[in-house]
């Protein structure tokens, strides 16, 4: 096993790679390279599954099912929430940014593992391809992103099992992703750097990928199990052989509760590094929020009933759970206060991704509130599997994680490419996914309270107002999607020259060229102990870490 | 004189806080309530959309208000303060949130109480229902509770067996061999269900009763239940069971008793006894 040791100058990545656009096809070993390759291919499955996502909102513009068979509905309802989650937030939100940004921030010029990095990225592409072909060869599986049995075992086996099989390899991926960046943080720190003085997002990352290495191999086990139940008939979840339908449940939520923390963690993280650079001030409470994501790591782990309270479970388990739930609230609550107090007394510059990123403390606090809710089994009887918690999970996932993916690429799209993004797109782009977004979810907390429930393509005609006005909150969000598209593109050929810190931030991967060498700097790594040090100019001529610049 | 800012502050606060309660008191986001535990799972909502709004506009506000306080003036490249923590702030804003969980918690569990959700079994299970009599395992909805204590004592609870299958309900009436796909239940008389799913999962909800339990393959479940207001109100299956998922509904005709008898006396099966 190799590390990538920072401070002397033997290679990890091999010097004999492509160069030029050639290398975001091929099996790099670059952190970056395979970080922007885990955001563009995550870019294209976003607008696959967003693709998918509008055909659910035209079917819903009506109270029959009109626009397309009623399977082909379940099967598009599974391959949206599938690819949202496996190909889009959880790969972007980890592998993109991780493998971007954390060897930087421990001061190393790659990965831990260079090789195990490309097999994860590479085992991504062909699982999503996978998955979606299914579609077209026999129909895809039908049972939802959860794929409970015995729905899961009596719909077509065929795509149920292409569904099992992507959702192996991406789980994966999600592992060896995982393991990689628990030993880069841990074993590749510069000499000197001390964990309390790492960047928030290493930390974010640290607790992620500690839930993903613990709860994921669970999820595999269990599907593993289910498609044994598909194909070799075993009855483990076949409750017409003696299995137990509940057990499934129970192992599927043990990793999909903290999967929510995989996709939403990281973006907390990404957050506390966005926020500072532009309010030019330090980030609030460093210390109790390395505490909180501890706190919500444990939590996380042990709060996976809250999705089975009306499934049957005894009295005891409700309570314990709806307890165990409630308390992640304190933690998550105490990191938006110290946001807000992040923001007070600075010098905001109100830019894009700023934007963004308070756009997502807005919409996140309010699917926090409504999370809280239904962790109480009393509120939850009444709203499960309703339209509720189709907007509570849409304000934590889109709301929360995809707001912070676009304040992240307005952030560090100057590194990236070296260009600067247009501003007034990007504000616009901003105006366009907030009332988008907002109108298409807001109006569904209604829905769900007064009787419509979730993953239906047809229902009460009462409801059709509303539904309509949400579908056209769904058509603003798509719309909202070309000037953002036009932006990147555009401004990757034609956008002003960005330098190499154009937000004038302190963290280390703005003290480099934009893009950055191969090996991150071309002379020593800077050593960043105050990666926050905001604020101290007036006091102190001398910026903090200024010595450390690398002089190349 | 200007006004000092802490008071402006705690002006501004107790402003929110009262919007947020007379939001939360004042707008009906629920449908009629129909059943004895509907009054109480809105008072829960009730309390807890005060104290969501609340919560939320205070957070919007201050995000909104630093954004535009502390926004950058062009040609202004100082930073801002070095403030980098304030350990009683932050003592503060954990021991808040904390205070409010705990009332959350403490409250919901009252009322899961009241609704008898604390005991499922002990009270449905033994009187008058044979099937959940005997041994095997039964496990809980929402159950009997102290409401319904009291229609207990003069009316015995009606007992139904619920049978749900892709994609349909069948509602069987031990008393009298009635099987029917329409549920119809009387007023004031607490309604002892026992469901069993013959294929996939699938939830009897019904919106009006706040009231959702799981039907399950291979494992019976029971919800009890007291309709207080007559009426047609839908059930509804709540778990994806399906293609035809989103059509399977029924309706719960809730009736007063005197036409509920009438109903009951013309589709039963076993002849009415002298009593
Ligand atoms: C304050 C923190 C949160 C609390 C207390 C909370 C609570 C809950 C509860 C109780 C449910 C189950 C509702 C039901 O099915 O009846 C739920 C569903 C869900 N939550 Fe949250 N949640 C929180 C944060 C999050 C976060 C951070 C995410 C993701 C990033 C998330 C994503 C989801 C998803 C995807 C579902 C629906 C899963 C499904 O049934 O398909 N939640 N949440
Ligand atoms: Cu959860
Ligand atoms: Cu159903």
């Amino acid at each position: 096993m190799i590390f990538a040791n920072p401070s002397s100058p033997e290679k990890t990545s091999e010097r004999l790679q492509p160069t030029g656009w050639l290398r975001y096809f091929s099996f790099s070993l670059d952190h970056k390279v395979i970080g922007l390759q885990y955001l563009i291919c995550g870019f294209i499955f976003y607008l696959i599954g967003g693709s998918l996502a509008s055909a659910i909102r035209v079917e819903l513009t009506s109270p029959i099912s009109d626009f397309m068979a009623r399977d082909v509905y379940n099967q598009v309802l599974t391959l949206h929430g599938t690819i949202m989650i496996f190909l889009w937030i959880v790969p972007v939100v980890n592998g993109a940014f991780g493998n971007y940004l954390i060897p930087f921030y421990v001061g190393a010029r790659d990965m831990a593992f260079p090789r195990l990095n490309a097999v994860a990225f590479w085992l991504i592409p062909p699982a999503g391809l996978m998955l979606i072909s299914s579609y077209f060869i026999t129909g895809a599986a039908e049972s939802g992103w959860t794929a409970y049995p015995p729905l899961s075992i009596t719909t077509p086996a065929t795509g149920q099992i292409i569904w099992i099989i992507s959702v192996l390899l991406l789980g994966g991926s999600s592992i060896f992703g995982g393991i990689n960046f628990i030993a880069t943080i841990l074993k590749l720190r510069q000499p000197g750097l001390k964990l309390m003085q790492l960047p928030m997002y290493c930390w974010a990352m640290l607790g992620t990928s500690i839930l993903v290495v613990l709860s994921t191999p669970v999820l595999a086990g269990t599907l593993i199990l289910l498609s044994f139940d598909i194909v070799a008939h075993t009855g483990f979840f076949n409750p017409s052989m003696g299995g137990n339908v509940i057990v499934y449940q129970h192992l599927f939520w043990f990793y999909s509760h903290p999967a929510v923390y995989i996709m939403v963690l990281p973006a907390f993280g990404l957050v506390s590094e966005i926020l500072p650079v532009h309010c030019r001030k330090p980030l609030f409470g460093y210390t109790t929020m390395v505490y909180s994501i501890m706190a919500i790591v444990g939590l996380g782990l042990v709060v996976w009933a809250h999705h089975m309270f009306t499934s049957g479970t005894p009295p005891w388990m409700r309570l314990f759970f709806t307890i165990a739930t409630s308390f992640i609230a304190v933690p998550t609550g105490i990191k938006f206060f110290n946001w807000v107090a992040t923001l007070w007394g600075g010098k905001i510059s109100l830019n894009s991704a700023v934007l963004f990123s308070c756009g997502f403390i807005i919409n996140f606090v309010l699917g926090g509130i409504t999370g809280v809710a239904l962790a109480q089994v009393p509120f939850d009887v009444h709203v499960h599997d309703t339209y509720f918690v189709v907007a509570h999970f849409h304000y934590i996932v889109y709301g929360g994680s995809v707001f912070v993916i676009f304040s992240s690429i307005y952030h560090w799209y100057p590194k990236f490419t070296g260009r600067m993004l247009n501003e007034n797109i990007g504000r616009l782009h901003f105006v366009l996914t907030f009332i988008g977004f907002n109108l298409c979810f807001a109006p569904q907390h209604w829905l769900g309270l007064n009787g419509m429930p979730r993953r239906v393509a047809e229902y009460d005609p009462q409801f059709t107002f509303v539904n309509q006005l949400s579908s056209a909150g769904a058509l603003l969000m798509a719309l909202s999607t070309l000037p953002f598209l036009w932006n990147v593109i555009n401004s990757a050929m034609n956008g002003p020259i960005a330098g190499d810190n154009p937000w004038r931030a302190l963290t280390p991967e703005w003290l480099t060229s934009s893009p950055p060498p191969v090996e991150n700097w071309e002379g020593k790594a800077p050593l960043v102990n105050e990666p926050y040090g905001y604020g101290r100019s007036t006091k102190n001529p001398k910026s903090p870490n200024d010595g450390e610049r690398d002089t190349k | 004189m200007p006004v000092p800012k802490t008071i402006l502050a705690i002006f501004s606060g107790a402003i929110a806080v009262a919007a947020g309660i007379w939001i939360g008191q004042n707008v009906n986001l629920l449908p009629i309530e129909a059943s004895e535990n509907a009054p109480v799972y809105d008072e829960l909502f009730r309390v807890l959309f005060s104290i969501g709004t609340v919560l939320f506009v205070g957070i919007l506000g201050l995000v909104v208000f630093s954004l535009i306080k502390f926004r950058r003036k062009s040609g202004d490249s100082e930073d801002g303060i070095p403030l980098e923590g304030n350990l009683s702030l932050e003592i503060f804003w954990t021991a808040v949130p904390a205070v409010v969980i705990l009332f959350v918690g403490i409250y919901s569990y009252d009322i899961y109480d009241r609704m008898g959700g604390m005991n499922p079994l002990a009270h449905g299970a033994s009187h008058d229902h044979q099937a959940i009599a005997t041994q095997e395992r039964v496990w809980g909805g929402i159950g009997s509770g102290s409401i319904s204590d009291k229609a207990d004592s003069t009316i015995s609870p009606l007992p139904i067996e619920v049978t749900a299958m892709q994609f349909a309900f069948l509602f069987h009436y031990p008393e009298g061999d009635i099987i029917s796909g329409e549920l119809h239940v009387p007023t004031g008389r607490r309604v002892n269900m026992r469901m069993e799913s013959k294929d996939v999962i699938h939830a009897f909800w019904v919106p009006e009763f706040r009231l959702k339990q799981d039907v399950i393959p291979g494992q019976p479940t029971i919800l009890s239940f007291t309709p207080t207001k007559p009426g047609r109100y839908p059930i509804i299956c709540a778990e994806l069971c399906g293609p035809y998922h989103g059509g399977m509904r029924s309706t719960v005709v809730v009736e007063k008793p005197s036409e509920y008898e009438d109903w009951f006396n013309k589709n039963s099966k076993i002849p009415v006894l002298e009593t």
